[in-house]
């Protein structure tokens, strides 16, 4: 007979839930953020896996209040309309004008809400995956209410790693309760301690003071080996940083490298092809945004060809329209390019307006993955292997190739160069067709991390020029180096003098460096130095 | 106007008037010189990406203003000139508007440096500036009409918002000029007098359009974990947000475990950032686009058609502009004149419609009254207000919780009259 009851009992109950919860998740539609958060919590007591749905739905946007009769709503917008579906058991509830709906708007105490009670409900989640970040937001709400629900959670838990942070969350819990006896305590610590990084620091710090002795004491171990880690950590992350610093300043130092370096032309508009390359990745993505949105994800490796062609070509007919007018007269070089730095920019400004415009994140340019302690982004990384694919294949093309060799040979020995019959003025053009066309790659990376607007190239042509120079004129591996020591440099001086002190200090530096060896890092030597 | 000139257009107005009677009056008034008015904005160099769209939004106003027949009968006229976001320029392009285009009102600036930058120009040559953006306080001439928000019409309001929603520990970072560092030496005082520690503060300076902020953002990650719920109010200003805001996002800083409180980030700003993963961060204006008003429904449309752009977004300096361009017209109906002294003095008192529905008035130490709205940003580039002040803030042009300005006041009135009165010594020029 018991066993009856209790039978029946469980088939009704979802059938209790589905009643009690329809008018709560109503609730969500009231007017201001604290009626809704009352809601959330009326929902949430119920502890019914039915609501998941819709409190992601509430979290993403995507809930809506139905204006005619004020009933809660999943809506998917389509166009204009949205299609609607019922919160509680997914029925279709067919179409309405995005008029007819009002979105319900959440704010962060909300959305922290949320989080914490999708943690709790999810905990008993089939898939591994999903049991795993339920528990990692428990860890982070810490809401002692879900005690009871996270310890059915454990003692059903099968996965290794899922228990161990479920293991985690249940004693981040306990140690927010002053009530807890010394042994418990210390168990708990030791959980933390276990877990490590930033979380648990902050964790066990406030133990440290406890007035229990053994507690302080263990608290004050596990601090300072966690704080150990996280000093090594920290020095390894910030060579890190500075890597990709190097890399960004590299990739739009390396086609300065090759007018400047090689071609000896000082090209003011340089940083204007980056901000050209740029703008082709924001044409180009706007064009697979109306036309084909599945290839989003594509669109940098599109742009990538066609900023290369656009910067090059703009460049090809910069060096045939004026440069080649100016060989052998760099004051005059510097000003005519510098001028048309600026009818570059105000062209871009016209065409496109001064506002920034919206380059969005590939899905794996975004985001960011953890070594230990060491966070890493994703787009950072790419920007760091693109930059030396770039330098390789640039190495490659001038060492290996025909065109490399005759540009080679034109630079060293101009005349010698044409006496053997070399077409120097194709080469030329070609050449600094090569550097722009470099700096129209330079761009569609540093869409991905800077702003997109007619002044992105300013930002880079000082440092692009202090790199050449710091490497060594005309020496695409002084290039290399120079731009990663200066990245690393800069980001190892940034915590400890700051973002102002440590550019003003790097600068310094180079000035005194320039004395010392007025030619760079590697000086070329033989008679290429004479001119 | 030439004598030539004034001979064809008066013939040509007793033409007029013989032939028909009734549009003589509007032949006449037509005729009469049209008042000038100049615009200072740069249309070039790193601050066009801001300025534009004010310079735009004036010649909106303008013809808005003309459509309606002008003002005392006469056609506004706009000047446009660029300073090109050089700071000297604009002190050049000032004195060109005041003495070669005799303008009666200019509209212009952007950051304190060009105000500094032209204020002696205004004063020597006696002009009237409508200075649209908010600012750092300690300030106030005769000849600037501020309409932005000064730091407790901002700054001060945001964070006790944040103190309201258990924030402990604060991270102030800026972009290293005049503004940041006064509104943050500002916010330390006044977080202090809240009994904040200062082991809790963290202050955090960048150049101008700082672009790698990985350690930074690290820092602060960093900072924010040490169990205490963590804020960032950001003064950082210009290009140098987007790629903080990136960085942001990719790091994984989520508005619920840190969020970005941001006095400089409007929905211009954001116009160039993909949103979604910065949902929640917050900005402290005064006015937003999303504010729900009949009178806001109206002005944004009437922008986007002026513009011919259906996504074109308003921010909180072009309603400062708004605010201040109807004050002027009024105070200049009521003056009777464009004479700049009458004009000045006519301008205390004025009150005009601001976009969030209320009124806003011109305050004797020349800053005006506004309301204080926290938004968040929405997955849609917008805000949603979150918060509001229960009415209109009075601007506080020498802040309280400073030691060197707290017992100034200023007051144009007669006979006072007065921009740094100290109330303590009872003396005008009490400055330092």
């Amino acid at each position: 007979m018991r066993i009856l009851l209790l039978l029946l009992s469980l088939l009704v109950t979802p059938l209790v839930w589905a009643q009690a919860t329809g008018p709560l998740i109503d609730a969500l539609g009231a007017d201001d953020f604290a009626a809704r958060e009352q809601a959330l919590t009326a929902l949430t007591e119920t502890d019914d896996p039915a609501i998941v749905p819709a409190l992601k739905a509430l979290e993403n946007g995507q809930l809506y209040r139905r204006l005619s009769d004020d009933k809660v709503v999943i809506g998917q917008e389509q166009g204009e309309s949205i299609t609607l579906t019922d919160p509680l058991t997914g029925e279709a509830l067919g179409t309405q004008a995005a008029g007819d709906l009002e979105r319900i708007r959440v704010n962060n105490r909300l959305r922290r809400a949320i989080d914490a009670s999708l943690g709790a409900l999810t905990l008993r989640s089939p898939d591994a995956a999903v049991r795993q970040s339920a528990a990692d937001a428990v860890f982070v709400s810490r809401d002692a209410a879900t005690l009871p629900l996270l310890e059915t959670a454990l003692a059903a838990e099968t996965d290794a790693r899922v228990k161990r942070s479920l293991e985690q969350a249940r004693a981040a819990i306990l140690l927010a309760d002053a009530t807890l006896g010394t042994d418990d305590k210390l168990s708990a610590i030791a959980i933390i301690a276990d877990k490590g990084g930033q979380a648990a620091l902050a964790l066990l710090s406030p133990l440290t003071s406890s007035t229990e002795p053994a507690v302080a004491k263990a608290a004050t171990e596990a601090v300072r080996l966690i704080e150990n880690k996280l000093a090594w950590a920290a020095a390894a992350q910030n060579v890190i940083y500075g890597l990709s610093l190097g890399s960004v300043l590299l990739l739009a130092a390396i086609g300065l490298a090759v007018t400047f370096g090689v071609m000896g032309v000082i090209n003011m508009a340089h940083g204007e092809m980056v901000m050209l390359g740029a703008y082709t990745t924001f044409v180009v993505q706007e064009i697979i945004r109306a036309h084909a949105p599945g290839l989003f994800d594509w669109s940098l490796l599109i742009a990538l060809p066609l900023a290369f062609v656009v910067a090059g070509g703009i460049g090809i007919l910069i060096e045939r329209g004026v440069i080649r007018f100016l060989y052998g007269r760099p004051l005059e070089t510097l000003l005519a390019t510098w001028g048309l730095s600026l009818v570059l920019q105000q062209a871009v400004r016209s065409i496109f307006g001064p506002t920034n415009m919206e380059v969005g994140n590939p899905a794996w340019m975004a985001g960011a993955f953890q070594v230990g302690e060491v966070t890493i982004t994703y787009g950072r990384m790419w920007i760091f292997l693109f930059g030396l694919m770039v330098f390789a294949a640039l190495m490659l093309l001038l060492r290996r190739t025909p065109l490399g060799l005759q540009m080679r040979a034109v630079t060293q020995n101009r005349s010698m160069a044409r006496a053997m019959g070399i077409r120097t003025a194709r080469v030329d053009a070609l050449t600094f067709g090569l550097g722009s066309g470099i700096a129209g790659l330079a761009g569609v990376a540093l869409s991905q991390i800077d702003n997109v607007s007619p002044n992105l190239g300013q930002g880079y042509i000082i440092d692009s020029f202090m790199i050449v120079i710091f490497g060594g004129v005309g020496n695409l591996w002084g290039t290399l180096v120079g731009a990663l020591s200066l990245g690393i440099v800069n980001k190892l001086l940034e915590p400890l003098a700051g973002a102002v002190l440590g550019k003003i200090l790097v600068l310094v530096g180079i000035i005194l460096f320039i004395q010392a060896r007025p030619r760079g890092l590697f000086a070329l030597k033989g008679r290429a130095i004479e001119h | 106007m030439s004598r030539r000139q004034f001979l064809r257009s008066a013939v040509l107005s007793i033409t007029g008037a013989a032939l028909m009677l009734g549009t003589a009056g509007v032949a006449l008034a037509a005729d009469k010189p049209p008042i000038k008015v100049g615009i200072l904005h740069s249309l070039s160099g790193t601050m066009a990406i801001s300025e534009t769209t004010l310079k735009d939004v004036m010649l909106m106003l303008i013809e808005e203003q003309n459509k309606k027949g002008g003002v005392l009968g006469r056609k506004l006229e706009p000047v446009v000139v660029d300073p090109a976001s050089n700071w000297p320029l604009f002190a050049e392009k000032a004195r060109e508007l005041l003495a070669v285009q005799k303008v009666s009102a200019t509209f212009g600036c952007w950051t304190s440096v060009s105000r500094k930058s032209v204020l002696p120009v205004f004063e020597e040559l006696n002009g009237i500036l409508f200075y649209p953006v908010q600012y750092e306080g300690e300030e106030s001439s005769r000849n600037v009409f501020y309409t932005g928000a000064a730091p407790n019409q901002q700054a001060v309001p945001a964070v006790d918002y944040l103190i309201g929603e258990g924030i402990q520990r604060w991270v102030l970072a800026g972009t290293d000029y005049v503004y940041p560092r006064t509104t943050n030496k500002i916010l330390e005082a006044y977080l202090k007098a809240k009994g904040v520690k200062a082991e809790d503060i963290m202050i955090n300076y960048t150049p101008f359009g700082h672009a790698d902020w990985q350690s930074i953002v690290k820092d602060i990650k960093k900072f924010g974990s040490a169990g205490k719920k963590t804020a960032v109010v950001s003064t950082i200003n210009g290009d140098a947000n987007v790629p903080f805001y990136k960085e942001l996002a990719n790091q994984g800083i989520k508005a619920t475990d840190i969020p970005v409180i941001a006095f400089s980030v409007g929905e211009e700003e954001l116009a160039g950032i993909d949103t979604k993963p910065l949902q929640g961060h917050l900005a402290a204006w005064n006015y937003f686009q999303s504010v729900k008003t009949p009178v806001n429904a109206e002005f944004i449309k009437k922008w986007q058609a002026f513009t011919k752009n259906p996504k074109r977004v308003t921010n909180d300096p072009m309603e400062a502009h708004y605010i201040g361009f109807n004050m002027w017209v009024q105070a200049v109906e009521k003056a009777g004149t464009t004479d700049t002294d009458k004009v000045i003095d006519a301008m205390i008192g004025v009150a005009v419609p601001n976009l969030s529905g209320g009124y806003s008035a011109m305050l004797p130490n020349h800053h005006i009254t506004k309301p204080v709205l926290i938004g968040e940003v929405q997955a849609d580039g917008q805000f949603e207000t979150v918060w509001k002040t229960p009415g209109l803030v009075v601007g506080d042009e020498w802040s309280d919780y400073l030691p060197d300005s707290k017992d100034l006041i200023a007051d144009w009135r007669k006979p006072l009259s007065c921009g740094n009165f100290n109330t303590a010594t009872g003396k005008c020029g009490g400055a330092k």
